[in-house]
């Protein structure tokens, strides 16, 4: 297209901003003097944190992951709870970690991130990354935010990294409550840990939020297969079904003796290894291992995403 | 590019779109000038909103091309987007957020859309579409003629060249319908062209100067209305009591003469007669185009020793141009 076009095309995009800019808005109205170049043809500079926060205002604003949120913390609140009105807990049953509590709160969070590994953490990922494309889709946003003009792969960074977001917040959930109701119920004293060496009650809190990185890294994976499946379909009760499935399914093939040459390569196989977390000195080796794992399903199912989304007729 | 196409605000050529076996869009060459308030009409289901969805890239054409403003779509999508306001198939929002919060929502998708000035316009689009009460409102709790006035305001967040406005009226009451009609010209008088797509003919007849007609995926005419209505046949209707002279004369013409007995003593002939804008037809003969001057039937109705007591032609309206585009019945898009 010719230059002279492109000058007439932009004038009344320049304009319009500073004819509306409301009195008394100093610094809105310096940016917008820096942002409008005279050069005509030249763009107003891409804002794109306003689309990143306005997901995230959407997500946690959003009563279903309020809800989901509150859900996770209640289990160590239950767990917390029913220790502390039961006499004793036997030794050696129930949940690991279970009988430690009454002696020193800080178990509770512990148990409490422990118990919510195979089931209820992936289950919340999977509503989250589930609804990423197809809750767009089936209210039919979907196409006002690509004709806005959001971008595709814009759009489909920006929901990722909301569900990414959101695993990190689940387990922190759990961990901060565990350990606001253990200080409460429980008295709290030096730790511990599985090497046998006793950490203070800041660094058990520190190792703690370890814990929860951790989890949140193994969950990355699972929100990048549910951004993909979310991407298949215009109904987002079954991305997020058939994300919560894939997780389990994962977890009962990890069971089975006979695909050991498989394990290594199902993205539940390091869920449950923080172990190395809570010994002194802190061993690296899993935390990074899973990493990788995580990192090789983002790509994988980022791609599948991304290959999907971009070439995919919006006809909700 | 060339002039012709500068001035074009939509164009496609051959666009096309196939759902598995069914043609949806077939090979449709639109052109929409600049400036115009432009119709699109057709049956539910004949491909409008396919096509509105090809030209938005929301969907990719199986064949043809899409020029948007001057440009390719969807090769320039992110440069055409923004100089676009679209409401495609009904409004959709988030109905756990109150209007102004899905304003805000879709306009920050709009990277090139400045924050700072954010809130003015969306209180300004709200305002223009008359819900600044109901900002606050949840969208759960707004009726349909509501959430259609919101699809358009979000048409209205920035300052459009062209608004692609699928049946914006859908939903509303009388006094939306017209306020919708006047902001639709209030909007082409600013020098934007407005793409309206309706199966409501009053509505396209009422805000349009242009229209095009879809019908089973093809565009079957396109051009301006007066054109349009013109293009059509005219009824004939004469009242004599020389039923067999007057028959014999209408078919000199070319026409194929309806006679009828109503009351009795004069006959009434009805014919459709093909018209044009001209009615250059010579005395006795139908001119080369096939068009007949009335005054020349008439005139050979006279010279005949038919008794003329009656004769009128009514032009036909835009209505029957469309019904006979695009057939009759419920069934004509398959």
């Amino acid at each position: 297209m010719s230059h002279s076009d492109r000058t007439a095309a932009q004038e009344p995009e320049a304009q319009e901003p500073s004819a509306q800019e409301p009195n008394g808005h100093g610094q809105a109205v310096h940016r917008l003097t820096v942002r409008d170049s005279p050069t005509p043809g030249t763009r107003r500079r891409p804002s794109s944190g306003s689309l990143l926060a306005s997901e995230l205002k959407q997500l946690f604003r959003r009563r279903r992951t309020q809800a989901m949120l509150l859900a996770l913390a209640a289990i160590p609140v239950v767990i917390a709870v029913v220790v502390r009105v039961s006499s004793a807990v036997p030794p050696g049953r129930g949940p690991a970690f279970l009988d430690r509590i009454s002696q020193n709160g800080l178990f509770v969070a512990v148990t409490a991130m422990l118990v919510s590994v195979p089931l209820f953490l992936p289950l919340t990922i999977g509503v989250v990354a589930g609804d990423t494309i197809a809750g767009e889709a089936g209210l039919g946003t979907l196409r006002y935010l690509l004709v806005a003009p959001a971008g595709r792969v814009r759009l489909l960074l920006v929901k990722y990294a909301g569900a990414a977001v959101f695993c990190i917040s689940a387990p922190l959930a759990v961990a901060l409550a565990g350990a606001g109701i253990g200080w409460v119920l429980f008295p709290v004293g030096p730790v511990a840990l599985l090497s046998g060496d006793l950490v203070e009650p800041d660094e058990a809190l520190v190792r703690m939020l370890l814990i929860a990185a951790y989890q949140a890294v193994s969950l990355l994976g699972l929100s990048a297969i549910g951004l993909f499946l979310s991407t298949l379909t215009d109904v987002p009760v079954g991305a997020m079904a058939a994300t919560i499935v894939l997780s389990v399914v994962s977890q009962v093939l990890d069971q089975l003796p006979q695909l050991e040459w498989l394990h290594p390569w199902l993205f539940t196989h390091n869920w449950f290894g923080f172990a190395d977390l809570l010994r002194q000195p802190i061993g690296w080796d899993s935390f990074g291992d899973n990493a990788l794992l995580q990192a090789g399903y983002i790509a994988v199912f980022g791609a599948l995403a991304y290959g999907r989304f971009v070439s995919k007729d919006v006809l909700s | 590019m060339t002039a012709a196409g500068r001035a074009l605000a939509l164009e496609t050529k051959g666009l096309s779109k196939r759902f598995g076996h069914q043609l949806a869009v077939n090979s449709v060459d639109l052109a929409v000038p600049r400036g115009l308030v432009f119709g699109f009409l057709g049956p539910n289901g004949s491909g409008k909103t396919t096509t509105i969805r090809m030209m938005l890239g929301l969907a990719a054409p199986t064949a043809g091309e899409v020029r948007v403003l001057g440009m390719d779509m969807p090769r320039q999508l992110d440069e055409v987007l923004p100089r676009v306001g679209a409401l495609v198939e009904g409004p959709a929002f988030y109905p756990f957020l109150s209007g102004a919060a899905n304003l805000h929502r879709f306009d920050a998708a709009d990277r090139h859309a400045a924050p700072s000035t954010r809130r003015a316009r969306v209180a300004e689009a709200l305002e223009r579409v008359g819900l600044s009460h109901a900002a606050r409102k949840k969208v759960r709790a707004y009726s349909l003629g509501m959430k259609q006035r919101l699809g358009i305001a979000n048409a209205l967040l920035a300052r459009r060249e062209l608004l692609v406005l699928d049946e914006p009226t859908n939903g509303l009451d009388p006094q939306g319908t017209r306020e919708v009609r006047n902001l639709v010209r209030s909007l082409a008088a600013d020098g934007a062209t407005v793409f309206v797509s309706s199966h409501l003919l009053a509505e396209v007849e009422q805000i349009c100067t242009h229209a095009a007609i879809m019908s089973a995926g093809r565009l079957v005419a396109q051009g301006p209305l007066a054109e349009l209505r013109e293009s059509g046949t005219a009824q004939l209707r004469l009242v004599t009591p020389d039923a067999g002279t007057a028959s014999g004369v209408l078919v000199r013409f070319g026409l194929s003469p309806v006679v009828s007995h109503p009351d009795g003593a004069d006959a009434v002939i009805t014919s459709s007669l093909p018209i044009g804008a001209g009615f250059d037809g010579t005395a006795g003969l139908p001119a080369a185009n096939g068009r007949v001057a009335p005054e020349a039937i008439v005139a050979a109705l006279v010279a005949d020793g038919a008794r003329v007591r009656g004769f009128t032609v009514e032009r036909g309206s835009l209505e029957d141009r469309f019904v006979a585009l695009t057939g009759e019945g419920f069934d004509v898009a398959q």
